[in-house]
This record gives C-alpha cells, structure tokens and sequence, in this order.
C-alpha cells in the first residue's frame, strides 16, 4: 500500500503536492450537546479546480480516524499519500480534472480542525476532556458554514465511508437543497448494539490508562500510549474480515517448527515460545498498528469519534422512523457495500436503501464481493472503483455539462 | 426504438414512477426517462449491466427477483416491467404477486413455449428445444419456468388477475393475422398487460 516514490516523481494520478488551509469562524456553534463552540478552526484541503458556476464541488466526509489529507503529498518526503488516495486524483473515480474536490478535518479531530488538542480560550490551557461531544449533526454545521465560506451553494456530491457516509445521510437529511448527489459506502442508519460495545471496550481501554489522567494528559506531558494501542488494535480486528486475517497470516507454513504447530496461522519465529511472548504474526501486526496509530492520533478524539458514532441515529426526531426522515431529501442516493464488512456489513446498507425507498428517494445500491472487510472501502477494488467512476462521470455530465 | 419499447410506451404515463425488473444496461428505463419523463428504478444483478445503468444515470438496485421484494412498498410503482425474465424465476408466480401488489399495473413479456417450432422440436426430435431465440441445452439453461399463452392466460384467471391487454407477437415484436388469429401457436413473444382485479 505504502509505495514510496523518488523525490519530485509522483504517479501521474496523483494530485501531487498539496497544502492544507485553515479556516477560522467567529459565529458560536450551539452544539446538539446544548454546549456551544464559540469559535472555531477548521482545516481543509482541496484538489482539482472550482468552475466557474461554482457547480462542480464534491465533499469528502472523513471516518473515524480519517482528516482532511485525503489525496496528494504534503511534502516531497512523503512516504505515503493521503488516505483516500486511491479514489482521488486526475483520473480517479473522484476525478479531480472534473471535480474540485473538498475535505476537511471535522471539528474534535486532531489534524488542526479545534479540537482536543487545541488551546481553550477560556482558560487558556489545552481543552483535552474539556472539548464538548461532537456529533454527526455538529459536524454537518460546520461544514454548512465551511460551505458557505467556500461560496458552494449546492455540491455536486457528498461523498463518505463509514462514520463519514453517516455526514451523507444528515446532509441529505438536514440540508436537502445542498447537493445533488448523496454516496454512502459501508455505513449504517445507526450503530448495532455489538458496534457499541466494541466501541465501549475502545473507550474503557483508553480511560483506563494509568497515563490518561482523566483526559489532561497533555498538561502531564504524556498520553495513554497503551490504551490507545489496546483500542486501536481492537478496532482494526473489526477493520479486517476473517478472511483477510487468514490470506495476510494463515497461509505460510514454511516457518512451522518441527515440534510445533502453527494452527494454519503463521509463526513469528519458527516455534512456540510457551510463555506470554508473542508466537504469531497477526499478534505483532496488532502491536504495530496499534502502536504507529497511538503515536498519531489523540486519545481524546478517539474517545469522541466513537461517541459520535454511537450518536448517530437521525430516525431519533421522527418517532424512531428514518423514512420520515428523508421525506424532504431532494438528493439521488447511491450506497455501496462489501460481502465481508461485519462491522457495517451489506445488511445495514440494505437497511438504508430500504428506508429510502419507503420514502420513495431515488437510490441505487451496489453489493461488492471483497474479501478486504470495512477496509475494502478504502481500497482500490476494481467493481467498486469502476462503479463510484461510472456513478460520477455521469453526475458531471448531468450537472455540469448538461447545465452549461 | 426497441421493438418491444414501442408496444408498451403506451402503457406508460409520463411522469410516473417505473420499476423494471431485470432491467438489463437500463436502456428500456433510459428510453422511457427520455420520451415520458417517468422516474425509473431498475433491480439487476449483473455486475457489468449495472454498471451500464450507472454510467446512463439510471437508478439501479442490486437485488435478486428470486429473493423477496417486500423491501418494496405496496403502490409504491405506477407500474412495474418484468420483460422476458419470468421464464427464469424459480418462483413465478410468486413474483407476479409482489408486481400486483408493489405496481398499480404491470407489465410481462415471456418467450411463448407453446409456439409451433418449439412443439414440432419436441414431437419431432423428440428432445427439448434449441433455437436461435432459445439457444441453451436443457441443463444449463437458465429458463426454468417455461409456459405458454395459455399457461399464462390460466395464470391470471386463477389468481384473478385482470388482463388489460394480451399481445402476441412474432421474434420481431410484429404481430399478424397468424398471432392474432392463433396466439398461442403462432406467437413467440407475449406481452400481457395486467392489474389486480
């Protein structure tokens, strides 16, 4: 996945070098909390050029430990590109010679939007625990006001995986004359009470760190390194599907110890420790993912992600009925899933799709087969890249060409 | 125009909300969006044809007509298209209930086994039909649900379903004194309007 490449010779896909931006807003946001943000940053990228007619915009909604670097390079050093940037780029599925394409980094986040790590004017101190619960909603907000900033009046299309197809489905809700085209992939209508739990046991290993300091580690100069790492690795087992565990670790046999077996998984070094060391691969690949994301991520954001995930369920102001939901939606939908996501798996995606068309919305909805898990969202699978490029080719056919 | 586009756009309001069963590229939607201005939804399980549907902008689920369609709300369709693919359903009759009960009407086109090549191949040879319009071999064919006219006609009656129009047409969707005159002998195409009684 990590390809590096010389100094100043990135693929011709790419949308090279880019630079973040940063926008401050003085107006107070009132939270869905009741609590209110009485300024705020937000950071943002974008690639690809704005048209004239200011028609041609998508907006790229992150997912829980996603930001607003999406595609492109930050500097020449650059191992990797931004995280989505398989999808973005000129000649992408989100193709950037079209589109001019937006993302930035939701308030609460900890890539230079307010968040957590960001200094409380009121006190002047970092607001680790202080930062109020975000949700979807809020998120939605301020990106209306980003929107506003920008001079966007309609987008083209509001894309996102995961927590971020859940921003799709409360723009489309809230702000239906904002855009034209809603795509949804690997989401759900709401968490499942096992996507909590898991969620819970994320939030338990993190607060639980001796070195949280109820969430002011940043004023303890240190941070809940374990904890995170324990989340994290948590999270990534329901990131992956069995099977893509079993082709990354369970096919080699070669490193199998003559008086050992390795159980169709693979061996770290040959043969069994028998004592608490680590014997299989898949084990110190949980230990470094988790540990290369606790370097990089806040502990505090990711106590607020999750919140906002379990938060989300938009059918809450309609008597429990997401199709009333989405009565005024003036939006097309498309949803996307993949066969072997357990963590938003096809069925929830269905769910959607049904609800929408119980509100008689206009969706397509496609069923991908990929062994990759949620993941698979992330990943350049050949049916999906081939159907979100044909989906879009024809929204700026339709909204840009059409209308000029 | 696709031959069978022209005798049912007639059928179609414009404006009204369609929902084409098998619906292939989606041209037959894209047709009908085009002329009628009605608001299409295609189910297809074709990766690639659905694929079509997206590119042309058509609305397109990816659902299998074997599996239940109660994902679809009763008259939530002005009218509902089931063309040339009722012969392979494993449950027919089935399906037709769902159309009546999502379609205010519907439409359904079926190849007509009770045509006479098909009856002379198999008095003749003795063995299943093959032809140009029907060319698979009895075990990998697709089509599991063959009938005729009057299987069809028998069909309706049982379930009381009202019959607003019966077409019976040759394989270039042209009807003659032959099918008129001898539908279920003569005809290789039918084309049934129908709606709940």
């Amino acid at each position: 996945m990590s390809k590096s490449y010389p100094t100043g010779s990135y693929p011709s896909d790419s949308v090279g070098l880019v630079s973040p931006q940063v926008f401050h807003f003085d107006e107070p946001l009132t939270l869905r909390s009741g609590k209110v943000l009485a300024e705020y940053e937000l950071v943002v990228e974008t690639y690809g050029e704005l048209n004239q007619d200011r028609s041609n915009a998508i907006l790229i909604c992150h997912a829980l430990s996603g930001d607003h670097h999406a595609a492109g390079y930050h500097s020449w050093d650059d191992k990797k590109p931004g995280w989505w940037d398989s999808s973005i780029g000129p000649g992408k599925a989100i193709d950037t010679n079209l589109f001019h394409v937006v993302c930035l980094n939701n308030l609460g986040g900890c890539s230079g939007s307010t968040g957590p790590t960001s200094i409380n004017p009121a006190t002047g101190k970092f607001y680790g625990p202080d930062f109020p619960i975000v949700t979807v909603r809020d998120w939605v907000n301020s990106q209306v006001r980003l929107a506003d900033r920008l001079g966007i009046a309609k987008w083209a299309a509001i894309i996102g995986g995961s927590l971020g197809g859940m921003q799709v489905l409360r723009w489309a809700i809230s702000y239906p004359e904002r855009l034209h085209h809603a795509v949804a992939i690997a989401s759900a209508p709401k968490l499942s009470a096992q996507n909590i739990a898991f969620n819970e046991v994320a939030r338990q290993s993190i607060t639980g760190d001796p070195n949280f300091h109820q969430g002011r580690y940043l004023e303890h100069g240190t941070y809940p390194k374990r904890g995170l790492m324990l989340a994290r690795m948590v999270g990534h087992i329901t990131y992956l599907s069995e099977n893509a565990m079993n082709s990354k670790f369970g096919k080699a046999f070669e490193g199998l110890a003559e008086e050992g077996n390795n159980f169709g998984r693979d061996l770290r070094s040959g043969k069994l420790s028998f004592d608490m060391a680590v014997d299989f691969q898949v084990e110190s690949y949980l230990h470094y993912q988790g540990e290369r994301f606790s370097e990089n991520f806040d502990a505090n954001t990711y106590l607020l992600m999750t919140k906002a995930l379990d938060y989300f369920d938009p059918s809450v102001d309609y008597e429990g009925d997401l199709s009333k939901a989405f009565e005024r939606s003036t939006c097309k939908f498309m949803l996307m899933s993949f066969s072997t996501d357990w963590r938003f798996p096809p069925i929830r995606s269905r769910e959607i799709v049904n609800t929408l068309l119980k509100a008689k919305q206009q969706v397509s909805y496609i069923e991908i087969e990929a062994d990759q898990g949620h993941d698979a969202f992330l990943l350049p699978i050949p049916r999906y890249i081939a159907a979100m490029s044909a989906y879009l080719n024809r929204v700026h056919q339709e909204i840009v060409t059409d209308a000029s | 125009m696709r031959a069978d586009l022209k005798l049912i756009q007639d059928w179609i309001n414009p404006n009204s909300r369609v929902l084409d069963l098998g619906c292939g590229d989606g041209s037959l939607l894209l047709y009908l969006k085009e002329t009628k201005n009605i608001i299409g939804t295609g189910l297809e399980i074709d990766t690639a044809k659905i694929e079509k549907c997206l590119a042309n902008g058509i609305t397109v689920i990816e659902q299998n007509l074997d599996q239940d369609l109660s994902n679809f709300q009763s008259n939530s369709f002005d009218t509902v298209l089931l063309a040339q693919t009722l012969q392979a359903l494993s449950k027919p009759d089935v399906l037709i209930d769902q159309m009546l009960r999502i379609g205010k009407n519907c439409i359904v086109t079926f190849p007509n086994f009770g045509h006479w090549k098909s009856r002379l191949h198999l008095s003749s040879k003795g063995r299943m039909p093959v032809s140009k319009f029907m060319p698979y071999q009895w075990y990998d064919t697709p089509n599991i649900h063959f009938c005729t006219v009057k299987d069809f006609d028998m069909l309706c009656q049982e379930k009381g379903i009202q019959v607003l129009t019966r077409t019976v047409v040759n394989s270039q969707y042209q009807s003659n004194w032959s099918t008129n005159l001898w539908p279920n002998l003569m005809g290789e195409i039918a084309i049934y309007h129908i709606t709940r009684n």
